[in-house]
């Protein structure tokens, strides 16, 4: 394989992929402090698929993403989506944060945050219309949360807090959805409802990217697997990139046996 | 109370005291939701120095050189904070509290060693401003108030904090949904394009903007206390961002009413002579209004408390 890319046709056949990649990294590296978080990696996301980040604690799977949209500053690295610059296709991306990245004693309704979704339709001023209510409204029922759009979000419990921030991307109504750890910490009807949702996403074309931390649930949610550990371990298909080999590479053995024939069990 | 004896006397001082209490707290709203709130304590800390060397140099109070005085000390204080944490190697917030407190203190001694004894500018001056000082000569009763001839002597502190609570209003809200997006998510605010490290610059500027006007005519304790106290009193009686700015103007404004009266005719009630500092009482009335807030604010019990549905 890295003899093919090396010729002239090979370099050209994997820009053509990145060009039309709904997210491709290039040389991405990030660091907080000394050391690097995030080192050289390259990633191309395919269309129209369900693909897992996974990797250890610490492996740099949120700093990739939050790098790849600009939330973070590389040291060095490039993104582009769709074939352009992130900057130029925001109105494509939904990004799902970390649920415990925000205060959720912010003093707003549920329905409020769904509407933040909207806000590019919107903009400084436009007056909300019942059209945009409506719209929102509707990603509510999406998520199974219609009976909540007048509570305060400290109100919810943490799978609701997920479904919010999950209606809020789908108001976006973007073609690249980016999520955070979107199971983290979440009930079991919860996780149904947002892959069932995702799924449907998928189904209709868009492509979806999402930081995974739980390695059994993989298979059955996921159609592409990218594994990290501060650099890029492998990239691909589920049945062919998910083995055992690249597991114990990605997390440098520390994955018990156990917990490797709890994977292999599914 | 009559219009003659009123409008020349406490009106001036009464509006001014609403416009820096109300010019304060819509910004101090958003600095209490970010955890910045002592970023008005700051603010106001580290002009005092800039503000004393603008008079020293000029020799008068006035506006501008004041602002550009308390913009260089503000300068001056990111430079210092930077250099102290990366030299010293320690952190931010420590940084910033020997820069504040030894900025101040310089600002103080550099009043104390100086000649302002023929202005107004000394440290009880700088702590609690002089808003009972702003009587307005040339009027008569409320008819001077349409006397273009009376206006033209009304103390220039109240256009100045009038003109200055245009601007943070204008500011609050032209940025209102930016301002609520990203303090509730920043990292989503980022993904959808706005330019929230502008955003949180500009805000912190208004901030700046509203204390150094705000400094002449009421002085640092009261700004204080409107960054803080009516924003935090307002958070505990609504889960909204629209009606807690709401709920922050009306205890702004009461504040500075109630403040200013009990300051005036307080004393007097009580059986005592003199009348206290007005910015001192406006500061407390805001402390008891907050004090009152948490204890029987409708929402004061939030987060675990609060009923999981």
């Amino acid at each position: 394989m890295t003899l093919t890319l090396a010729t002239k046709d090979g370099l050209a056949a994997q820009d053509a992929a990145r060009d039309k990649s709904p997210l491709a990294i290039r040389g991405m590296t990030v660091s907080y402090g000394q050391k690097p978080a995030v080192f050289s990696v390259d990633m191309t996301v395919e269309p129209a698929k369900m693909t897992a980040i996974i990797g250890p604690n610490g492996a740099g799977k949120s700093t990739l993403l939050k790098a790849a949209l600009g939330i973070v500053k590389p040291l060095a690295g490039s993104t582009t989506v769709f074939g352009k610059p992130v900057a130029r296709v925001r109105d494509r991306i939904a990004y799902v944060p970390q649920r415990a990245s925000v205060d959720w004693d912010f003093p707003t309704r549920v329905i409020d945050v769904v509407l933040m979704g909207l806000y590019p339709q919107l903009g400084l001023l436009g007056r909300v219309r019942k059209s945009h209510r409506d719209a929102a409204q509707h990603c509510l029922e999406r998520v199974g949360m219609e009976g909540f759009a007048t509570r305060q979000i400290g109100q919810l419990s943490g799978g609701q807090q997920q479904r919010v921030f999950l209606a809020r991307a789908l108001a976006q109504d973007a073609d690249l959805y980016l999520l955070d750890e979107p199971f983290a910490g979440v009930d079991a009807a919860t996780e149904k409802a947002i892959i069932k949702v995702l799924k449907g996403l998928r189904d209709a074309g868009k492509t979806v990217v999402a930081v995974h931390h739980d390695l059994s649930t993989v298979p059955e949610y996921f159609d592409n697997v990218f594994l990290i550990n501060t650099r890029r371990v492998a990239e691909g298909p589920v049945a062919t990139t998910f083995t055992d080999m690249h597991l114990q590479d990605a997390y440098a053995g520390r994955l018990a046996g156990a917990q490797m024939d709890a994977i292999r069990a599914t | 109370m009559n219009g003659s004896e009123f409008v020349p006397l406490s009106l001036v001082p009464m509006l001014t005291g609403i416009f820096v209490a109300v010019a304060c707290a819509l910004p101090g709203n958003f600095l209490v939701l970010r955890r910045q709130a002592l970023i008005g304590d700051a603010i106001s800390h580290v002009v005092l120095p800039g503000i004393v060397v603008a008079f020293l140099l000029t020799g008068v109070v006035s506006t501008w050189p004041m602002l550009l005085g308390a913009a260089g000390a503000a300068i001056i204080a990111v430079v210092a904070i930077e250099a102290v944490r990366r030299l010293g190697r320690i952190e931010a917030g420590a940084a910033m509290g020997v820069i504040f407190t030894a900025m101040f203190a310089g600002g103080v001694l550099l009043l104390e060693q100086s000649d302002t004894s023929s202005v107004h500018l000394d440290v009880e001056h700088a702590l609690y401003g002089n808003l009972e000082s702003l009587i307005w000569l040339d009027a008569t009763g409320w008819s001077s108030l349409w006397d273009p001839v009376a206006l033209a002597g009304v103390p220039v502190e109240l256009p100045r904090m009038a003109l200055t609570f245009v601007g943070v209003a204008l500011f609050t809200v032209l940025f209102w949904r930016p301002l609520k997006i990203s303090t509730f998510d920043e990292g989503f605010a980022r993904t959808i394009g706005m330019r929230t490290d502008l955003l949180g610059l500009a805000l912190v500027i208004v901030a700046a903007i509203a204390a150094v006007a705000a400094f002449d005519a009421v002085g640092s304790i009261i700004v204080i206390a409107m960054f803080i106290c009516p924003p935090a009193a307002a958070r505990l009686m609504t889960n909204r961002l629209e009606w807690q700015v709401a709920w922050s103007v009306l205890f702004a404004v009461i504040a500075a009413v109630l403040g200013y009266v009990l300051a005036g005719y307080g004393p007097l009630w009580l059986g005592l002579v003199d009348s206290v500092s007005a910015a001192g009482m406006i500061a407390t009335v805001s402390g008891v209004i907050l004090g009152l807030a948490a204890l029987f604010g409708p929402h004061r019990l939030r987060g675990s408390a609060a009923p999981i549905g």
